[in-house]
């Protein structure tokens, strides 16, 4: 519509700026957890994650043996590199550079690399920022150098925090549990791991998506276009199901799952996930099914095909756009699911999903640690991401066939 | 361990899937060549009798699943209300134990609260994000972005935004920005005030703003070109044209967002248990529920999820009446 007069190029800029404004608002939130998911356990604590590309100072108090002291002239000199001193921690010293330093504990490092900092009785210090150090003074060094120093690490990128919560240990007692002999399988199947309710979401998610599809596909098709008393009744149960509590099943089938001797089971959750999802897969399938051209199925018809024929023939992959749009949709809502998973599968970690672990096992007892709760959080969606990714399109297709006319 | 978790799940697919199907496949077969074969005599009878049972054989599963885990759970739900639990002193008594409870009424209002602010809010937003993204150049990216949430389970999502209320000043987003502007400690967001809902409200409408602008964008798509240009050639500033011309045209759309996020969220439980779960101030009606339900004390349990119910009634009766107006 820039073509139309009266339209100002002004608002373009506002359009485009205010669009901009709000993608941030909406991605913010998720990116700062990714990110916190990828660094260090200190590097978290210490600086937030919007500052993650710069770096973090991170303060040293280094110590400085003034047995290499040479004479030069009046001045006793010392050279060395602040990286060859023993007690800094190894992956510092492997990868950082100096931020600052100084002569004085109480003032801190406060002098910038490469400048020259000068101390009580007329010592002066200079580090260069790969940490080279030159100190002078006019006396013999009797103690060693004490200097306070700001060394900064590159950021990075690190996946221990998902190796952490997927098998419950740190890099140390994974090593400790390797030389015990412990294979990974045992790692991974901790009673406090994410890779068991990982595997338990998938057994979950998986069959709750294929076998409501096929139902309602069968059932849509029957009430699309086969002819029998009750279908319109049929139809208006269906869409007055659609908005059902799930909350009105639960005490109800608990008891009717126990006459059954299901119990709390996968079986259990497969079948309730299934009856939930039903109204909601028949109403999008039959919506679609009806819009198939007319002429294909009663040609079919007329020569001689059966029902079950023209549905698994001609029906089923011109529906193809419509089934796919319910998997997802149905595959997002099991994969994330956790009121459903409460009620229907026992808490213990061999049979629990992820959100319902994360609830109960994670944000109480490790509230504080957002290493491993944005490891755990990242785990628990990657699966859903990338099948919104892949499949955006489908998803948009199915929302609009059912709730634009 | 692992590879008796991967087979035995696989297998377990494979064997409810399969049975399922062979359901379908064979009693069609039967039915075709067994019980109405199209041959003999009767063929003009026995082809009629199989068309007129093959419907219930298709509509079978659903109608069976459909009954076993929405329609009688209803019926059985509002029996047991007013049997179990106290009620077996009086058919009410489960109800009046719920109200009298101040817990209860705080967990009605905060649902009353969150039905009236987060479809509201989704809307407005997801309605302001189709018209900025419509005609730009990168609007199928910006749509995606705010979409994305979409796909993020409540419990990450409650997660993410935890992170983002974090009350300290290296970690939670919200307080770094108090401390630009001069904050000096973090504050803890949420602790408990009943106005704290709101921040779990944020939460949703994170969620389902990105579904609204879905499908009010393609709503907005279809609003006629000519009577946007007639506006403009009437002088129409571009808010008077949206706000006058457009919104008024796609009601219909916005009635059906604001009801679908207005079902979601009388179900909604997972951001309350993930977030607010130590405060009782937070607390709303499936929470509630879900305490009884697990202390066993099955009466209160119903009688809640019974209250549940009726708030969706309307939304019920109205989705029916839209569906059966379409169908004519």
């Amino acid at each position: 519509m820039d073509n139309i007069a009266g339209q100002k190029s002004g608002l373009t800029i506002v359009t485009h700026l205010a669009t901009l404004a709000l993608v941030i608002l909406w991605v913010v939130p998720t990116l700062g957890l990714l990110i916190t998911s990828l660094r260090d356990q200190d590097a978290i604590s210490q600086t937030g994650w919007w500052e993650a590309l710069q770096g973090s100072p991170q303060n040293y108090v280094v110590t400085i043996p003034a047995d290499d002291q040479v004479q030069d002239g009046d001045l006793w000199r010392i050279e060395t590199n602040v990286f060859d001193i023993d007690g800094l921690p190894s992956d510092i010293v492997e990868r950082a550079t100096v931020a600052g330093f100084g002569t004085s504990r109480l003032r801190g490092a406060n002098t910038e690399p490469g400048e020259t900092a000068e101390g009580s009785r007329d010592l002066t210090v200079t580090v260069e920022a790969d940490g080279a150090l030159v100190a002078t003074s006019p006396e013999q060094f009797e103690d060693a150098l004490v200097l306070p120093m700001s060394l900064v690490a590159p950021p990075q990128v690190t996946l221990e925090n998902y190796a952490e919560v997927l098998t419950d240990m740190n890099a140390e007692e994974r090593a400790t549990a390797r030389e015990r002999g412990q294979s990974l399988d045992d790692m991974l199947f901790s009673d406090e791991a994410l890779f068991g309710p990982f595997i338990n979401t998938m057994t979950v998610a998986i069959p709750a998506t294929i076998i409501p599809i096929v139902i309602a596909a069968f059932a849509a098709y029957a009430l699309a276009w086969m002819d029998f008393p009750g279908r319109g009744l049929l139809i208006a149960i269906v869409v007055g199901l659609l908005v059902v509590p799930l909350q009105l099943a639960f005490v109800p089938l608990t008891i009717i799952h126990g006459w059954l001797g299901i119990g709390k089971s996968f079986l259990g959750i497969w079948l309730a996930h299934t009856g939930f999802g039903l109204p909601l897969a028949v109403y999008l399938l039959r919506n679609y099914m009806v819009g198939l051209p007319r002429d294909i199925i009663e040609n079919a018809k007329v020569d001689g095909a059966t029902d079950f024929e023209i549905f698994t023939k001609i029906v089923l992959p011109l529906s193809f756009p419509a089934l796919a749009s319910f998997a997802i949709f149905q595959f997002l809502w099991t994969w994330n699911d956790l009121l459903v998973a409460s009620v229907f599968l026992p808490s213990d970690t061999e049979s629990t999903v992820m959100t319902r672990f994360v609830v109960t096992n994670l944000l109480g007892s490790r509230g504080g640690e957002w290493h491993i709760l944005a490891a755990a959080a990242f785990v628990m969606i990657a699966v859903p991401l990338l099948v919104f990714f892949a499949m955006q399109k489908y998803l948009v297709r199915g929302l609009l066939a059912g709730s634009v006319k | 361990m692992f590879d008796s978790t991967i087979v035995s799940g696989i297998l377990t697919i494979i064997i409810g899937v399969g049975g399922m199907l062979a359901y379908f496949w064979l009693s069609n077969l039967v039915l075709d060549k067994v019980i109405f074969p199209p041959k003999g005599k009767n063929i003009g009878r026995n082809i009629n009798r199989a068309n007129a049972v093959r419907p219930w054989l298709f509509t079978f599963p659903a109608i069976f699943a459909l009954g076993l885990y929405l329609v009688v759970p209803v019926f059985y739900s509002i029996w047991l209300s007013v049997t179990s639990g106290v009620a077996q002193d009086g058919w009410y008594r489960n109800y009046e134990q719920i109200f009298l409870n101040q817990t209860f009424r705080v967990s009605l209002l905060n649902n009353l609260l969150w039905v009236l602010v987060v479809p509201a809010a989704s809307t407005f937003f997801g309605l302001i994000a189709a018209q900025l993204t419509d005609r730009l150049s990168w609007g199928n990216i910006a749509k995606s972005l705010i979409f994305m949430p979409m796909a993020i389970s409540f419990v990450g999502a409650s997660l993410i935004w935890s992170f983002v209320y974090h009350p300290d000043m290296d970690i939670g987003v919200i307080n770094a920005i108090r401390g630009l502007f001069g904050a000096e400690d973090g504050v803890t967001l949420i602790d408990g005030q009943v106005i704290d809902s709101f921040l779990l409200m944020v939460v949703l409408i994170w969620i389902q703003t990105g579904f609204a602008m879905v499908i009010l964008s393609a709503a907005l798509r279809g609003v006629p070109e000519d009577t946007v240009e007639a506006a403009i050639i009437d002088g129409a500033n571009p808010f008077q044209v949206f706000f006058r011309i457009k919104v008024p045209q796609i009601r219909g759309t916005i009635m059906v967002v604001w009801t679908t996020i207005t079902i979601l969220v009388l179900k909604v439980y997972d951001i309350v248990a993930a977030m607010g779960n130590q405060y009782r101030n937070l607390e709303i009606l499936p929470t509630q529920m879900m305490q009884y339900f697990d202390a066993g004390n099955y009466g209160f349990a119903t009688a809640i999820s019974v209250v549940i119910m009726i708030l969706v009634l309307p939304v019920m009766f109205w989705n029916i009446r839209q569906a059966r107006a379409e169908m004519r």
